[in-house]
């Protein structure tokens, strides 16, 4: 019986705590009897015959027929999946997408159903390689349908294949991927890593063109999105429901396969990183010290290969599937049954790990772009009820923040470095100001569709992810960062967390409260 | 006047003298040993077999070979261990230098290595060579492979005593007959499952006589319902070009070895129909193989898979059919050839 989330009262006795750093990590030792350490709920089971699982699941969906019956010859089928950006790390193989997809296409040729498109919906991310494809849908998927045309990754700038269907009552346009779109069914297979992903997100955001999305990608949605985890609060789902509505409407039938994933987050010899300090054994120490001292020895690009090639054990804990906005009830609950740790009240410092993996840089770089929306984006929003730390208080992260980017995956980011920070940080400003310029600029526009490159608004919408935590936060300071780079995105540089400590007390006090969220493994903080 | 010179000895000479010499000494030998069997001959019973009176039958002591074959031996900690440095070194080294495999689907079996309840599992390959057992004892995957036992035809492999051995020591092969499987063969197979041996049987019951398969025999099916262990289909291709049955010697190529998902019987099933399933899960496999995955379902849902045991038809067109059909697999594959510039010296 794993053991549920747990929140550590820190004294004196407490060991140091683990902190993420990037592809590193150390140990700091937390004030005792003000500070407090949020643990994770342990992986819970997973389904034992997978396979069986998806049949049942397909046979047996939530307020839709079963597939079976709603194939037949001489249809259009096409098939979506989420994107690399879920889950991480990447699972070991085979992939859950490939089974699902695999079990769908078992289903459609015994229908006779010939006319299938896969398509991967990436929305605004980067391309996926051919061996990402391979890794996440697996060799016989891919050998049978990319070779014909019929696997391919949405391109959200591609006029000819997008279409309008419709506005919602707030104007909001919703356009998505034509062919999708003209289906006589799209399946939907998606993992449910946190529950902000899913519902009708999945559709609405991953198969839409940047004339819809920018619709909910803005400041305005993530300022108010309390937060995103929580879609009855979160105005980004808010914009997503609408659009669901529309294409409901207007749109192709939708069969919705979601499903969610234990955080077992770590193969061994890296098993230690999850578990709780005092717990760990000689062992566990020893891989500590040899990994620190060689990680502290080995050259970064190294390092990120090293720590990009794990392939987490993380695997299927449940699988549901029909009519979405009923699917997506189950899924989150399901989520919520991993992930959900009761926290009482708010803290005046919440300190965080930044770890070598977000979203968005899978085998790439983790630019400071990303660091701040990996802080300010997700961990902060990393709640339920209210945030972890009380309005006007100091988030401290840790993390080496170098000024390096990834040259073919984050082009724009690099520009926006370097033009639209040196101006200024504030969400609403640089979206007013630049945020056109960079999504309407040719040369990205191009990279994003022939090269493996983010769309060149992708940058400001990481900016806009932190906006809620940026707004909240009285102060974020970055231990260990390059100072100049951190000064760059508007955070104050410190050497060590005592340092960090030291400079928060300008804002919240000489005996502040201190929170740490010890993740990964990924946890949602149900602050009372 | 003419001068005689001394006759030269010639070759031929010398080689009768040596003659000479060895048929001298076999008369010696001979001589000597005349006497002993001489006496040997007269004396009879006990130096001799005692004859059978008449109307007395005597009862024939079983033999110890064939399907009778003890290969329990196998299975100790001594010949294991040599088993495993076979396989590893000139076995795997074998298959490598001869067939060249590529082996695919082994994803479909993750759930079954991680499922603890599940001990033993039949393998279950169709069968062109005396090549597909190191083939598949190199091929199928860590969990099963250290405690992988192959039923091997009790009157081919186990018809001598050391060929025997070397078979039951090599491969792990235990005898099996051919057609019938007896009590004892089967007993001892489900013993073996029940103690989370593995299992490689091939449903065809022999190797392809004429290089497209031959149908299905129940025999996996039936281990299987007695004792629950699930049925993996295995497709080998391209090892029938390189050692066919007839072919004198192997000649090098490429093969394939793909691994389909598992089958249960369900529940109310009987042997017959549930070995048509394997032979048709084994069937989509190969279709796969040659084509790919989604084709290769569509024609199975259409009823429309290339048969393994080929056409209908006999004589010269099924075997300008089985040419054909080599060339949509693995053995047909050419490689490309190395770009060759014009030598410019």
């Amino acid at each position: 019986m794993p053991r549920p989330g747990f929140v550590l009262e820190v004294d004196r006795s407490t060991p140091p705590i683990l902190f993420w750093r990037g592809e590193n990590f150390t140990l700091e030792k937390l004030p005792a009897d003000r500070s407090r350490v949020i643990y994770a709920p342990e992986p819970h089971r997973v389904i034992d015959d997978i396979d069986g699982a998806i049949r049942h699941s397909l046979l047996n969906p939530i307020d839709m027929d079963p597939l079976p019956t709603l194939l037949f010859p001489g249809m259009k089928l096409s098939i979506a999946f989420d994107d690399i950006s879920l889950p991480l790390p990447k699972m070991t193989r085979p992939d859950i997408r490939q089974r699902i997809i695999e079990a769908v296409l078992d289903m459609a040729a015994e229908a006779g159903v010939d006319d299938v498109h896969i398509i991967a919906a990436l929305a605004l991310h980067r391309r996926m390689t051919e061996d990402e494809l391979r890794h996440q849908l697996g060799d016989r998927i891919y050998d049978a349908f990319a070779p014909r045309g019929m696997l391919y990754q949405h391109d959200a700038e591609d006029p000819d294949n997008l279409v309008l269907l419709g506005e919602t009552p707030h104007g909001e346009e919703v356009e998505i991927n034509k062919r999708a779109a003209e289906s006589d069914l799209l399946v939907y297979v998606n993992i449910n890593l946190v529950a902000m992903d899913g519902g009708w997100k999945s559709t609405a955001t991953g198969l839409a063109s940047y004339r819809s999305l920018r619709h909910h990608h803005n400041t305005h949605t993530m300022q108010n999105s309390r937060s995103f985890m929580d879609a009855h609060k979160s105005e980004l789902h808010k914009s997503n429901w609408r659009m669901g509505e529309v294409m409901r409407k207007h749109g192709p039938k939708i069969f919705q396969i979601e499903t969610t994933v234990n955080n077992d987050t770590f193969p061994k010899p890296f098993d230690f990183l999850a578990k709780r300090e005092w717990e760990w054994n000689g062992r566990d120490r020893a891989k500590f010290i040899a990994a620190q001292a060689g990680l502290n020895r080995t050259p970064s690009r190294m390092a990120r290969n090293i720590f990009h090639g794990i392939e987490a054990p993380h695997n299927m804990t449940s699988i549901q599937c029909g009519e979405v906005e009923a699917v997506h009830k189950v899924t989150t609950e399901n989520v919520w049954k991993q992930q959900l740790v009761e926290v009482q009240g708010q803290t005046d410092i919440l300190t965080m790990g930044i770890p070598f993996i977000c979203p968005y840089n899978v085998n790439s770089i983790m630019n400071p772009i990303l660091v701040m929306c990996t802080g300010l984006g997700y961990f902060f929003n990393l709640y339920r009820g209210k945030p972890l730390v009380r309005e006007g208080g100091v988030v401290i992260m840790t993390h080496p923040t170098p000024n390096e980017f990834h040259p073919v995956h984050h082009p724009s980011y690099i520009d926006f470095f370097e033009q639209v920070l040196t101006e200024t940080t504030v969400p609403s400003e640089l979206e007013a100001r630049f945020e056109k310029q960079f999504a309407e600029d040719d040369w990205y526009r191009h990279l994003y569709r022939t090269s493996y490159a983010y769309h060149g608004v992708h940058p400001f919408y990481m900016w806009y992810w932190g906006s809620h935590g940026l707004q909240h936060c009285g102060r974020v300071i970055i231990v260990g960062g390059d100072a100049p780079t951190v000064r760059r995105l508007g955070f104050t540089p410190a050497s060590t967390l005592n340092d960090a400590l030291e400079i928060a007390s300008d804002v919240v006090g000489r005996n502040p409260t201190i929170t740490h969220l010890h993740t990964p493994p990924i946890m949602v903080a149900d602050v009372k | 006047m003419a001068r005689d010179y001394p006759k030269q000895k010639t070759r031929s000479d010398m080689s009768r003298r040596v003659l000479q010499r060895a048929a001298g000494l076999a008369e010696g030998l001979e001589g000597l040993a005349a006497k002993p069997v001489k006496m040997w001959r007269t004396k009879g019973f006990p130096y001799r077999a005692p004859s059978v009176p008449r109307g007395v039958e005597v009862p024939t002591k079983e033999s110890t070979l064939g399907a009778n074959f003890d290969t329990d031996f196998a299975r100790g900690p001594g010949s294991r261990f040599v088993r495993r440095l076979l396989v590893a070194g000139p076995v795997n080294a074998m298959v490598q230098f001869l067939a060249r495999p590529t082996v695919e689907g082994v994803d479909r079996l993750t759930d079954l290595a991680n499922n603890e309840s599940i001990g033993g599992v039949i393998f279950a390959p169709n069968h062109h060579s005396h090549l597909d057992t190191p083939l598949m004892v190199t091929a199928v995957p860590k969990p099963w492979r250290d405690r992988l036992v192959v039923a091997a035809a009790a009157d081919y492999f186990f018809d001598k005593r050391v060929k025997g051995t070397l078979a039951a020591l090599a491969l792990n092969a235990i005898p099996i007959d051919r057609e019938t499987t007896s009590r004892k063969s089967s007993d001892e197979l489900r013993h073996l499952l029940a103690r989370d041996w593995s299992l490689v049987i091939y449903p065809e019951g022999g190797r392809s006589p004429d290089g497209w398969g031959q149908e299905f025999k129940a025999g996996a099916a039936y281990l299987s319902a007695k004792t629950g262990a699930p049925v993996v289909p295995v497709f080998i291709d391209g090892t029938g070009a390189i050692f066919g049955k007839g072919m004198k010697r192997p000649k090098r190529g490429h093969t394939r070895v793909v691994f389909g998902a598992p089958l249960f019987p369900d529940d109310g099933e009987n042997t017959r129909r549930f070995s048509d399933r394997i032979e048709r899960a084994v069937t989509l496999l190969g279709d796969e193989s040659s084509t790919d995955f989604w084709t290769a379902r569509r024609r199975a849902a259409q009823g429309s898979s290339t048969p393994l045991t080929g056409p209908d038809y006999t004589g010269w067109r099924r075997q300008w059919a089985l040419y054909e059909h080599r060339k949509t697999g693995v053995a047909g594959q050419r490689r490309r050839q190395k770009r060759r510039w014009p030598n410019l010296d």
